[in-house]
């Protein structure tokens, strides 16, 4: 009990002293994880809603090897990642291994899926016949399905949440293709793993406090703009 | 002889492997409302759907003042022309003017000129005081109202409407279609509907058309197709409207 209220402390310490590392690696942590939440939602929105609205053979196993990527673990991620992004690996003269670009490939790696299967699930949730009904009204293909994506806004705010939560939180990935190089690519969870190894664990716990602190504020956000638009 | 408005030749089209409609051939003139009549499964809403180009047709040609519609651009501005009001209401997720004003911004309409005619469309239908509420909020009696406010918006030049008083209380559905009676007939707007309602039919209708098992088996003015009904549900029907004793507008 001590030593939590010791990392508490510790936390509250690391902030108001404007610590410099700490500040440099909570930047780097959202900005690698808003980058690949910003590259999934690129992906999976558009992947998503031609999920759910193209009909082709073998849609069902595409749909199946989504949900299967909804649980992705991080460090086959990573392993993949870094083999592609190796020296000799197919990417390797990019240069990217061990730098914040592969932990966003990496993070997006894993986002993707949870965007593309919620944004699947979110347009399939919506009236069979809104449709027709929103051609109906003269839409063009494009307009029909910009009108879906905005109704079914609400559930895909659950899919940012759900991508980013998924980012931000993973160690594996990020230690294996970013290397917790310090002052480059060391992120708050990586920092976590690696206090926590060195026996310094009121350090361990403000880092962990300040990234629960900002996955809470920034959920917090999303959900205030989520449940302003919820229909009365 | 004048070209008809909108005409339907050899019609067919299947869905999820079913033929819902067998080389159906209909013509539909201006200022026509014609009411398609049938057994539930007998292709009425699959034929308002083809007639409106909202599902692909197998064979047959769709010909609008005798030119025919086909794919990409025409049939977009086919659709941009007509106006569909489907069973349920499926308003969007908004508040009720943004809802009736969605057809007129689809197609690019100025600002003001849209507000003009959403506020038109609203008092006509009677719902100007619900223009700021959520679509989400209404009863179905006012979405109902809103959806065909939505389509008479768009000032189409046809109107096809599927079962457009289903499921709504009957004092609601006597108000509903007598304002719609005094709109179709007032403005002369052509209408295509489908329906089971045979005071629809004799309110709303000056031609009547039936379908069976996906074909289309007779058409005529109300008297001529239910002084010699062509099938046991229109004989039904038939029945039931002699039993109105109502004026038809055949």
């Amino acid at each position: 009990m001590e030593l939590i209220l010791d990392g508490i402390i510790e936390a509250v310490r690391l902030l108001l002293s404007g610590d410099s590392e700490v500040l440099a690696v909570t930047w780097l942590s959202l900005k690698v994880s808003g980058l690949a939440t910003l590259l999934s939602l690129l992906i999976g929105v558009s992947s998503g809603t031609v999920l759910a609205l193209a009909t082709f053979p073998g849609k069902r196993l595409v749909a199946a090897l989504v949900n299967t990527g909804m649980g992705l673990p991080p460090v086959v991620v990573g392993l993949f990642v870094t083999i592609f992004l190796w020296r000799n690996g197919p990417f390797g003269h990019f240069e990217l291994l061990y730098t914040p670009a592969a932990m966003v490939i990496a993070q997006g790696v894993i986002a993707t899926p949870i965007v593309t299967g919620i944004s699947m699930a979110a347009i399939q949730s919506l009236p069979a016949n809104l449709r027709l009904q929103i051609l109906g009204l003269g839409a063009s293909r494009p307009q029909m399905v910009w009108l879906l994506i905005k109704e079914a806004r609400l559930p895909l705010l659950a899919a940012v949440m759900a991508g980013f939560g998924g980012v931000i939180s993973e160690v594996g990935a990020s230690i294996m293709v970013g290397g917790n190089i310090k002052g480059q690519t060391r992120v708050l969870t990586t920092a976590t793993v690696m206090e926590t190894g060195k026996g310094n664990f009121d350090t361990a716990i403000a880092l962990s406090i300040i990234l629960l602190s900002l996955t809470f504020l920034i959920n917090l956000l999303l959900t205030i703009i989520q449940q302003k638009r919820r229909p009365r | 002889m004048t070209v008809p408005l909108l005409e339907a030749r050899n019609l067919s089209l299947q869905r999820g492997g079913v033929d819902v409609l067998k080389s159906v051939s209909l013509t539909v003139r201006e200022n026509d409302v014609l009411a398609l009549i049938g057994s539930n499964g007998a292709g009425k809403t699959s034929l308002l759907l083809a007639l409106a180009r909202l599902l692909p047709v197998g064979k047959g040609d769709l010909l609008v003042n005798g030119e025919a519609v086909r794919g990409g651009r025409a049939e977009l501005g086919y659709r941009r022309r007509v106006a569909m009001v489907l069973q349920e209401p499926l308003l969007l997720d908004a508040t009720v003017t943004v809802n009736v004003a969605t057809g007129l911004s689809l197609r690019g309409t100025p600002r003001k000129e849209q507000q003009e005619r959403v506020d038109e469309a609203l008092e006509r239908f009677g719902i100007t005081g619900l223009s700021r509420r959520s679509a989400r909020s209404l009863s179905s009696g006012e979405a109902r109202r809103v959806s065909l406010a939505r389509a008479f918006a768009m000032r189409p030049e046809i109107i096809f409407m599927d079962e457009p008083f289903t499921a709504l209380d009957l004092p609601l559905r006597e108000a509903l279609l007598l304002q719609l009676t005094q709109l179709l007939h007032s403005e002369g707007i052509t209408a295509v509907i489908a329906t089971h309602d045979c005071r629809e039919v004799l309110q709303l209708c000056n031609r009547l058309a039936v379908m069976n098992k996906g074909r289309l088996i007779g058409s005529g003015t109300p008297d001529e197709v239910l002084m010699n009904p062509p099938d046991d549900f229109s004989a039904a029907f038939a029945r039931y409207a002699h039993s109105f004793n109502c004026t038809t507008r055949g």
